[in-house]
């Protein structure tokens, strides 16, 4: 099992939430004061270097015009910590390339990180939270097919040396395409694409890419694996995907004191709470498929739940999208889970969100990387996951 | 009305005709086709009617190369080819009438005389204006109150609905969503062809529009050269579902003009 850590970089300082609409897209930037800013990403760079430090990976991820991610553009931070950084894999999770325009520009940025780390890139593409396409301006009907022509190109762009390529496909045209630099890694960094739904992760797994689930928790998680497994041997592979192919992100918070690891584990949840978008911005029509629009309509309740708003410490962790407690309960916790779900062979922990201020974080970091992971380890070496009726 | 099939530049294309007299086309709204509506029936019985559901509304294909309302007109018109149409009315409602606008600046021979009833499709105002609210950034509730009069009009019980409805309901939506999102709700490019347009047109809007405003229309008519405006007092933005009588007489009643 690799772990990574991540956290989502947040800006809490917020009026009290009834007094706007919708966290996303729409509050304005008036509430974000810069010199506040510039302390958290130091802050939020310091707790990256301490879990490397602490022997985990890292991890970020992307969002735009909110305060629960405040990195609008995933290939700055990582230069930053592909600079400030020695030995951790680094992994951006991921580019929005659907909603990106210049697919090209985007495997420029990868080329780019790669060299300057010195090959300790990984790089995974998401389809994007729905909130994400107002930002973007970008049409939520085809944002499939928008990414999947996109990786495909970024793919081809990384790994073709012979000089200029022509693509003119059904949304990308371009002449002349010859990136400098090209990766360090060859042929290319590992890829990573994250889904929440089995739809999605079938074709993650024929392709082979590392396939990474969000909080989906005891009940969504398996159909998720399930799907990427029927993709892998779909492509004509024998056998299951190895575990490294497979991904889990919860929120994760540990401490040596059950009460601090309450209280840590409750500031988390902010993450989840602060989450306030408006239904139009969740579910734009043409983000789902048809047919999951059709049971929205008859009542069904949507991928992203807004019930997990509401949750607290002992649903989080009941539901599986939460790790917390003692060393020995988190580790217990993982274990259930990672038999339930078949097995997994990365873990991205949010280790961090909202008021978790930075001593809290790094206790966090600190208990998980030496009181969890050992343990962790040994009780995961060979073991055939114990998969619990379905 | 008689449903039928056609296969119009390699897609399955769904269209209804019913009635006789002379021949009316009518491009609908962004809600789709429903053939039963009473407007339609009261169409059927003075024209002979001919609406098909635009790609991606009803049982139409949306193939992936297609993805603007120019697209849409070229397929009516395809149409009209195709059943050997030389010339006709058109009434086209909102999404429908960009269509019909951007027919008629395509193909202005094909048009004898048009109506557009609260039509989107051109940019009159500065970059920093949108022409209509964002409908994508609104309540369902902010939607219902700016697109009918009376607000109850609104109201779909998804319980009520079959699959069958439901499932066209939702990928109407998606569709419309598709055209609409960017340029937002216009080609940049169609106010700059509406002097090709000929025919006598005529401008409906609902009193209660909270979509497309009457500043809106009006800058709307002045591109044609020979354009009219009409309010409708009690309708919303379907002016032709909230006020079917009154949508008859007024657009009947300017068709028959000739």
């Amino acid at each position: 099992m690799k772990f990574w850590y991540f956290s989502e970089t947040a800006y809490p300082y917020l009026p009290p939430e009834d007094t706007y609409p919708s966290i996303r897209v729409t509050l304005p930037n008036l509430n974000y004061d810069p010199q506040a800013g510039a302390s958290l990403y130091d802050r939020y760079l310091d707790e990256w270097l301490i879990a490397e430090s602490e022997g985990l990976n890292l991890m970020l991820n992307e969002h735009h015009q909110t305060a629960t991610c405040v990195d609008p553009a995933a290939p700055v931070m990582m230069g930053a910590l592909a600079r400030l950084t020695k030995r951790a894999r680094l992994l951006i999770l991921g580019n929005p390339i659907s909603n990106r325009r210049d697919p090209v520009r985007v495997a420029e940025e990868m080329a780019l990180i790669d060299v300057l780390s010195h090959g300790r890139l990984e790089v995974g593409f998401v389809r994007g939270v729905p909130y994400e396409l107002a930002a973007a301006n970008s049409n939520p009907v085809r944002s499939n097919e928008r990414h999947w022509e996109a990786l495909e190109l970024i793919i081809k762009t990384w790994t073709h040396h012979a000089g200029p390529f022509v693509h003119e496909g059904r949304f990308f045209h371009h002449r002349n395409i010859n990136i400098w630099p090209r990766p360090y890694q060859q042929p290319h960094p590992p890829v990573w694409v994250s889904a929440t739904s089995p739809s999605g992760s079938a074709r993650v797994g024929a392709s082979g890419f590392v396939q990474a689930t969000f909080l989906t928790g005891y009940h969504g998680t398996p159909g998720v694996f399930e799907s990427y497994r029927r993709g892998w041997r779909s492509a004509g592979r024998a056998g299951d995907p190895p575990l490294d192919r497979l991904a889990y992100a919860p929120l994760v918070y540990t401490s040596d004191s059950a009460r601090s690891a309450r209280l840590g584990a409750e500031k988390l949840l902010w993450y989840l709470k602060a989450n306030k978008v408006p239904e139009y911005y969740r579910n734009p029509p043409g983000y789902l498929p048809v047919e999951m629009g059709v049971r929205i309509m008859r009542g069904a309740a949507p991928q992203l739940a807004t019930s997990m708003k509401n949750f607290g410490v002992d649903d989080a962790i009941k539901s599986g999208i939460m790790f917390a407690g003692t060393p020995d309960e988190v580790h217990d916790q993982v274990v259930k889970f990672y038999d339930h779900v078949g097995g997994f062979g990365h873990m991205l922990m949010m280790g961090q969100a909202g008021f978790l201020d930075h001593e809290e974080t790094t206790h966090g970091i600190r208990e998980f990387a030496r009181e969890v992971i050992p343990r962790l380890s040994e009780t995961l070496r060979d073991r055939a996951p114990q998969r619990s009726a379905a | 009305m008689q449903r039928d099939e056609i296969e119009i530049a390699g897609l399955a294309v769904e269209y209804f005709a019913a009635g006789s007299g002379r021949p009316l086309l009518f491009l609908h709204d962004e809600l789709g086709l429903w053939p039963e509506a009473s407007f339609l029936n009261s169409l059927c019985r003075r024209r002979r009617v001919v609406a098909l559901s635009l790609p991606g509304f009803g049982q139409s294909d949306l193939p992936l190369w297609m993805d603007c309302v120019d697209d849409l007109s070229y397929v009516a018109l395809g149409l009209l080819d195709r059943l050997g149409l030389s010339a006709v009315d058109v009434i086209g409602c909102s999404l429908g009438g960009w269509v019909a606008a951007e027919l008629t600046s395509k193909a202005p021979e094909r048009v004898k005389r048009l109506v557009l009833a609260a039509p989107y499709g051109v940019k009159l105002g500065a970059p920093d204006r949108l022409e209509f609210p964002d409908l994508f950034a609104m309540s369902k509730a902010e939607l219902a109150e700016r697109s009918f009069h009376n607000v109850s009009s609104a109201e779909i019980n998804g319980a009520e609905l079959s699959d069958a409805d439901l499932t066209k309901l939702v990928r109407n939506r998606e569709s419309f969503a598709l055209f609409a999102w960017e340029p937002y709700l216009h080609n940049p490019k169609l106010s700059r062809r509406l002097d090709r347009a000929n025919a006598p047109t005529l401008f409906i809007r609902g009193a209660s529009d909270g979509i497309v405003s009457a500043e809106y229309v009006a800058g709307y008519a002045a591109l044609f050269s020979d354009a009219a405006v009409t309010e409708v007092p009690a309708a919303g933005h379907f002016v032709h579902l909230e006020q079917p009588e009154a949508f008859i007489t007024q657009s009947l009643g300017f068709l028959d003009l000739t």
